[in-house]
């Protein structure tokens, strides 16, 4: 079978492997993933939200308790104590005494914006706000919180005002908020490296200062507050910059992905303070704030990805490995499958042979006796004279003959076919060769022929027929023989173990075997030599005889270099014991 | 070659123009031969002609082949010597033969000359084998005489 099946093999299994193991890991690393995910996101961001609620209370309870500490002040003083410098002063200090110095000064202006009474760091006595924002957001209702705005100090703060009636004319008392102070409480809300929190107002002015420099695309939030925010914030235009990640809840925060112009993400949660004037935004870079969940989920990708290398790689390997055995399990098998081709074959040419044998005895028994009869009647009285009579006994001789040939070949025919007529012992093959070079030693001689044994030492005994044992390596050896028999050479016999075997080496250095013989070298009848001198079958016996024993027949050969003949005979193991 | 004009023998083969071509080179070299073409043909020959003391049977044979037919003729002529002729391949048939009591086995094609000095051994171990018999029964009814 050609590489290109192997290689088919190798990738389906390959693929195969990959996608078992790795579709189950992929799915359950997105399910888990994203479950984790949503649920670290919610976590994180419920976290966010509650901070900044509780943020939202305390800085809207800060404002409302410093106009509830002015109401009181205004209600539980007379108008000549309020306008009075000293008495204002007198009060001042006591506030501050109570709120470590949030009230920076307090004052008392009349219905025409003049401030007829003042006390405080500044000189703003008869100070007129009268054009202020402030002062006539004030006049419209009863309490009032300012935006932060520079005013006449120069200093960026803002107003608590609450008016009050005196004798028909509204009076306003009014107290300066510590800028400083007031940016503590928002300034404190951090997290992480990012986080950071912010108020504005609805035009968009900071009203804190923020701790880093904050580039806030002013639209963008404006888009959000400039809806009436003192219902629910509501989600941006389409067109924003801003993701929208959750609705406004009942106390009205919102939860918005915005993104920047250097392209870095940030999550916003934003709510509205003072009734909606202002808007509370506490912001974190995204990767800040679910840095956690980023560590995690780029710990799992790493874990993903090496998984799934060492899956393929795995993968690739095992499969090499397995179509690895599966292409040496086939060339075996191809290998047995010749094996028995070649003795299926011998077998039934085998049989065939026997049958035809015994055929071409009869008519060949037949012919050599009427030879032989023509023969006896050539001795009678009237051939005596006959003038071809030599002839005649010279042409019956060679029917004589060639009938005994034909004999000797269905002779060797019917022993290739026989079963087994010969007894199987237990033998030294050692010995055997031994007696075997004695036996071919003469012709060796005539044909200059060098015979070297390389027998080892204690061979075990092999069970086999030695006559049968002695037609192989006789056919062998005459053959190696004939080869050499015009040159001479050299013939090396060799004895050694391997694994469980005995094996024989049976080399020459003659012309050796065409690679086109060497496969047809055990077919029966299959001969090189000169008609009339091979039949062709002695290495086909040897091939039935050795394969009967269990044993293995090989041979090697290289033109010019010579032959080896391998003969491998099975050990049994209990005859190896005998021999311990 | 008088000696030999006195043995009788029996050719039981299958192979019609073997058979006749072989008796009469046998004839030739004054053997008395009787024919059979079959192992039956051989057994109904025999209970006829008393005479043959020799007889060449060829193994493999249609019908009843020469082990059955030499079976029968050892059980009914005990004395009578059997060659057998075989094919090579069967060879062991033939040894089992022998093993059964035959004489001895030649293989086809024969020498004419092998076969005849088979004969000769065998009509002389028979004809021995006779003449103890009848020395033991002279022996035997002098023995009762006396």
């Amino acid at each position: 079978m050609s590489n290109k099946y192997y290689n088919k093999l190798v990738r389906s299994i390959t693929s195969t492997v990959i996608l078992v193991s790795i579709a189950p890991l992929i799915f359950t690393a997105l399910v888990s993933g994203y479950f984790f995910h949503t649920a670290y996101k919610s976590r994180t961001i419920a976290y966010l939200k509650e901070l900044v609620k509780e943020h939202k209370r305390t800085i809207d309870s800060f404002l409302w308790e410093k106009v509830a500490d002015i109401n009181v002040v205004s209600k539980s003083y007379t108008f000549e104590t309020l306008n009075n410098e000293e008495s204002l002063q007198e009060l001042l200090k006591i506030l501050q005494e109570e709120h470590k110095g949030v009230f920076v000064d307090l004052g008392f202006v009349n219905d025409k914006g003049i401030q007829s009474a003042y006390a405080g760091p500044f000189k703003l006595k008869q100070a007129s706000y009268a054009d202020a924002e402030w002062f006539t957001e004030a006049m419209k209702s009863k309490f009032y919180i300012s935006d932060v705005f520079l005013g006449l100090r120069g200093l960026p703060h803002f107003i608590v005002a609450v008016k009050k009636e005196w004798e028909g004319k509204q009076w306003i008392l009014r107290s300066t908020i510590d800028f400083v102070y007031f940016n503590k409480l928002v300034e404190n809300i951090q997290i992480g490296k990012t986080g950071l929190a912010f108020i504005v107002n609805k035009k968009g002015a900071f009203q804190t200062k923020p701790r880093t420099g904050v580039k806030i695309n002013n639209s963008n939030y404006l888009d959000l507050i400039n809806n009436d925010t003192s219902k629910s914030l509501e989600a941006p235009p389409n067109n924003s910059d801003f993701y929208f990640l959750q609705k406004a809840d009942e106390d009205n925060v919102i939860v918005v992905i915005s993104e920047d112009q250097d392209n870095n993400r940030f999550i916003n949660v934003i709510t509205t303070l003072k009734y909606g004037d202002w808007i509370l935004i506490y912001r974190q870079d995204i990767a800040d704030a679910f840095e956690n969940l980023y560590r995690a989920r780029n710990f799992a990708v790493s874990i993903f990805i090496i998984g799934s290398l060492s899956i393929i790689f795995m993968a690739f390997i095992i499969s090499r490995r397995v179509v690895g055995r599966i292409e040496r399990i086939d060339q075996e098998k191809n290998m047995m499958n010749q094996q028995v081709i070649e003795t299926g074959k011998l077998a039934s040419i085998g049989e065939l042979a026997a049958g035809i044998a015994h055929e071409i005895n009869n008519p060949v028994a037949i012919m050599v006796e009427e030879a032989g009869w023509i023969e006896d009647l050539l001795t009678e009285e009237e051939f005596k004279d006959g003038a071809n009579l030599e002839e005649f006994k010279r042409a019956l001789k060679q029917i004589n003959t060639q009938g005994k040939r034909c004999k000797e070949i269905t002779y060797k025919l019917l022993s290739f076919a026989r079963k087994t007529d010969s007894r199987i012992q237990e033998i030294q093959i050692n010995d055997l060769i031994k007696e075997i070079v004695e036996l071919s030693g003469q012709r060796a001689k005539y044909s200059n022929i060098n015979v070297i044994m390389d027998l080892a030492d204690n061979m075990p005994f092999v069970r086999l027929s030695p006559s049968e044992m002695q037609q192989v390596l006789l056919n062998i050896i005459n053959n190696a023989f004939d080869a050499m028999e015009k040159t001479g050479g050299k013939f090396e016999i060799k004895t050694y173990t391997d694994d469980n075997y005995v094996a024989i080496d049976l080399s020459d250095n003659g012309p050796g075997i065409p690679e086109a013989n060497l496969s047809r070298i055990f077919d029966p009848f299959f001969t090189t030599k000169p008609v009339g001198k091979g039949t062709g079958l002695g290495l086909s016996i040897c091939y039935g005889i050795i394969n009967k024993i269990g044993g293995k027949l090989d041979v090697k050969s290289i033109i010019g270099k010579g032959t080896t003949f391998t003969i491998k005979i099975p050990v049994e193991k209990e005859i190896n014991k005998t021999q311990i | 070659m008088s000696e030999l004009a006195d043995i009788n023998v029996l050719l039981v083969d299958d192979e019609v123009s073997f058979v006749e071509t072989l008796t009469k080179r046998l004839s030739k070299r004054n053997l008395s031969i009787g024919q059979a073409f079959s192992g039956n043909e051989g057994l109904d020959y025999l209970s006829n002609n008393s005479n043959v003391e020799v007889i060449i049977l060829d193994v493999k044979m249609p019908g009843m082949d020469g082990i059955e037919t030499l079976k029968h003729i050892k059980k009914k002529y005990p004395l009578l010597e059997v060659i057998m002729l075989t094919g090579h391949a069967t060879v062991e048939s033939a040894i089992e033969g022998m093993r059964l009591g035959a004489f001895d086995y030649l293989m086809k094609p024969c020498d004419i000359d092998q076969l005849i000095s088979k004969v000769k051994d065998a009509a002389s171990k028979k004809r021995q084998h006779e003449e103890k018999i009848v020395q033991a029964r002279i022996k035997e009814i002098t023995n009762r005489q006396a």
